[in-house]
């Protein structure tokens, strides 16, 4: 990967195994670009947090039925604005207005069930495909 | 004690059990289910665990880190045990604020005050 500019935009699309030294490189290199960007810290902790639920979500949820193997694909384009990141799995997609709220009573001491809200919390614009298995979401500079 | 693969650092103080991340980004998958499985195995050995979990050290948590604490609070109430969280950096603690899990958990400012408010 060749050095850029600070003040340059960079663009990636990394497939990626659920393997843990391969989301972290990947994390590494998105909230690396933020900061040489000049974005606050609380931008390279949303961003983060978001990749991370997100990638967290298709292997454990995308990828179920599927071999442990199969990757994901992540496409990033991070600008001195904004930070655009799709997360593709090759699962049969879901349909998120199914998600139950995490947060009542009834849900709140489940273990699981709170990724999406984190990602919908922190990301400025968040959407899916119509099969549900493509997410896209935007960050945007305060 | 600590044993050499733990993501954990313990201490046992008045009775209390003390508790520490090593790790800064607490994402791992399997990193969350060892320290899932460790602080078990310290609930289960105690007939009325006393468990301060401090995130001193932690800049970054998933939600599967905090599914994980949610199944320690529920071993920890299955056994009439407490449970306290502790010295919870500000954009951590508004995630536990959005998910409303700042409800659900006894949360102090630091360990100390943590620790005077054992029952």
């Amino acid at each position: 990967m060749p050095d850029k500019p600070a003040h340059d935009a960079e663009t990636g699309s990394v497939e990626l195994t659920n393997n843990r030294e391969e989301i972290a490189a990947l994390e590494e290199r998105v909230v690396g670009r933020i900061e040489d960007l000049g974005y606050p810290k609380s931008a390279r902790f949303a961003v983060m947090l978001a990749l991370e639920e997100a990638i967290a979500n298709a292997f454990q949820h995308g990828h179920r039925d599927l071999p442990d193997d199969t990757p994901i694909q992540v496409t990033f384009r991070v600008t001195k604005d904004h930070v655009q990141i799709t997360v593709e799995d090759r699962g049969a997609g879901f349909d998120p207005r199914d998600l139950p709220d995490p947060t009542v009573e009834e849900n709140i001491s489940n273990p699981s069930g709170r990724g999406m809200m984190l990602i919908r919390a922190y990301m400025s614009e968040v959407s899916h495909n119509d099969r549900g298995n493509r997410l896209s979401m935007t960050y945007r500079k305060p | 004690m600590t044993h050499t693969d733990s993501r954990l650092r313990v201490k046992q103080q008045d009775g209390i059990t003390k508790v520490e991340f090593i790790d800064r980004n607490i994402l791992d998958e399997a990193n969350i289910q060892s320290i899932g499985d460790e602080l078990g195995a310290m609930i289960e050995s105690a007939s009325d665990p006393k468990l301060l979990i401090s995130f001193a050290n932690v800049d970054h948590l998933s939600s599967a880190a905090l599914g994980a604490l949610i199944t320690v609070n529920n071993r920890v109430k299955g056994k009439r045990g407490q449970l306290k969280l502790a010295d919870i950096d500000p954009q951590i603690y508004e995630v536990f604020v959005i998910t409303r899990l700042n409800q659900l958990f006894d949360i102090h400012d630091t360990s100390d005050q943590a620790a005077q408010s054992f029952a």
